[in-house]
């Protein structure tokens, strides 16, 4: 009955607005890994993945086991890295495309970690940073782990069609990342954090499921793009900034198609982003000699994307505070055959890097 | 449905949102099925020439030449060509009984990991089944048409 009533008491007092969190502790990015399929490999960032492996199978028999493992491997060498265990990490949480979440938990039957699955389609990342960052700062873990996975192949035979089969792509669709990435959460009193310039995690917006009514699984950029758009200004305006405060805002992956209609949506209401605006989904592909109509996708395009250029631009110095805001799209191949449209979520997290002590 | 977004605020959207669409490539596509399926359908014709030459009647040749090109569609599946033709050329690879062959080859193939019987077998029509059951609903209704304005055999 005490318990009950303290907690009735308690003020959030780490809230802002309606939407948004802030993290006065910081939680730090520890280390990062990353594992690319083969045509990810070839792309503009494919010599800043940590692992390229060499065929879209990687020894396994279907594609679904590929995307285990591959997210298995992003996991254990991210913990690795940084010197750490498995017996070190005090959850991880896990985010894939398959139907029922097993890319996350068949990997997870492998390691020695409480595991946490959770689902925001190509918008998991961001949700996952979130919910890792919010345990460090309720004193509820003290090392999480945030890993996501997606694969062309299986994302292709479970939600559109057989991979063999000739269909041509409308100049709308987006291709979905063979990718796996994993960050590992810390703070930098951690005996796993080790000296020079820190990622840390300053804030974060949560975004509300918004349905525009599009219903055409080949242009998810169009279905997202308000629901981003939303969760951007909504950001803004909870902790009173303006796009300025950032040195890059990056999107998940809305796409050629996607990008502009935010940009626009977002110039509209008087916040001018549109030269600091990146969408990972146009980072990790060539358009043109890649052959991905509008871009990439899927629930690592964001998290690969993060830890093989974002990261590395932080730490490098070149941006100093960025906003990266994975959008996702809720439908499933059951939801748009039912003649469904398409609901779009996007939640974004704010970093800045310090310099080293 | 959603009371969030209003039904006024979403046609408005898909309206907006139209103008950024690319343009899809028509000529391009038109050009690309026409000569792929083109040139699908003058081998096939070379084929029935080729089985007339040996001396089968005009039925038989039909007959055996739909059944190469269909061998072939599959072959052409199987390989890891066909999908790639069909990227590039739309309904000139789709509309021509090799394509046929490939909606039924590529769910066979891909489904085999889930099972001979779970996945193969039942996946199999997958793409090729509402082609199939609306075909013959389609040739039905269009025989009982004829038969009430010519009747049989007219």
């Amino acid at each position: 009955m005490k318990v009950a009533q303290a907690a009735g008491q308690l003020k959030a007092e780490r809230r802002l607005g309606q939407k948004s969190v802030y993290f006065p502790g910081r939680p730090a990015v520890l280390s990062t890994f990353t594992v690319a399929g083969p045509m990810e490999g070839q792309g503009p960032l494919g010599s800043a993945f940590d692992t390229i492996i060499p065929d879209t199978y990687y020894g396994e028999r279907c594609w679904e086991k590929t995307e285990s493992k591959m997210l298995k491997e992003a996991i254990t060498h991210c913990i690795q890295e940084a010197g750490a265990s498995e017996r070190d990490i005090d959850f991880m949480l896990t985010g894939d495309l398959l139907s029922q979440c097993i890319g996350g938990s068949f990997a997870a039957r492998e390691l020695a970690i409480p595991h946490l699955g959770i689902y925001s389609a190509c918008a998991s990342f961001g949700e996952g940073l979130i919910l890792a960052a919010m345990a460090l700062e309720g004193g509820f873990a003290s090392h999480a782990v945030v890993a996501v996975s997606s694969h062309h192949d299986s994302a292709e035979r479970q939600f559109r069609f057989p991979t063999e089969l000739g269909v041509q792509r409308p100049p709308t669709a987006q291709w979905t990342a063979t990718l796996a990435a994993a960050v590992l959460l810390g703070y930098p009193t951690s005996p796993y954090a080790r000296p020079g310039p820190r990622v840390r995690l300053t804030g974060a917006t949560i975004g509300e499921v918004i349905d525009i009514g599009i219903k055409d699984p080949y242009d998810m950029g169009t279905a997202m793009a308000p629901a981003a758009c939303d969760t951007l200004a909504t950001h803004f305006k909870d902790f009173g900034i303006s796009p300025s405060h950032y040195d890059a805002i990056i999107t998940g992956d809305l796409g050629a198609v996607g990008r502009e209609i935010a940009v626009d949506l977002l110039e509209s209401k008087g916040l001018a982003v549109r030269n600091r605006f990146e969408d990972c989904a146009l980072l990790l592909y060539d358009r043109r000699r890649q052959g991905v109509q509008a871009g990439g996708s899927g629930t690592a395009c964001s998290a690969g994307v993060f830890c093989a250029y974002l990261y590395r631009m932080m730490l490098e110095g070149r941006w100093r505070r960025i906003l990266l805001a994975p959008t996702g799209s809720l439908h499933s191949p059951t939801s748009y055959k039912q003649g469904e449209a398409i609901p779009a979520v996007c939640h974004a997290v704010a970093f800045e890097v310090e310099t080293g002590d | 449905m959603s009371s969030k977004v209003t039904s006024d605020a979403k046609s408005r959207y898909a309206r907006d949102a139209a103008k950024y669409r690319p343009p899809t490539p028509y000529l391009r596509n038109f050009l690309a099925a026409f000569f792929v399926g083109g040139a699908i359908c003058a081998a096939g014709q070379i084929l029935h020439a080729v089985f007339v030459a040996q001396g089968l009647d005009d039925g038989e040749a039909g007959a055996r030449m739909a059944a190469s090109v269909i061998a072939l569609g599959a072959l052409l599946t199987g390989l890891g060509v066909y999908d790639i033709l069909g990227r590039f050329s739309g309904a000139g690879s789709a509309v021509p009984i090799s394509g046929f062959a490939n909606s039924i080859v590529a769910p066979a193939m891909e489904f085999a990991r889930e099972g001979f019987v779970l996945g193969t077998a039942a996946q199999m029509f997958v793409i090729a089944g509402p082609v199939i059951v609306y075909g013959v609903i389609a040739a039905f209704i269009s025989a009982a048409v004829r038969y009430f304005i010519v009747g049989i055999g007219g």
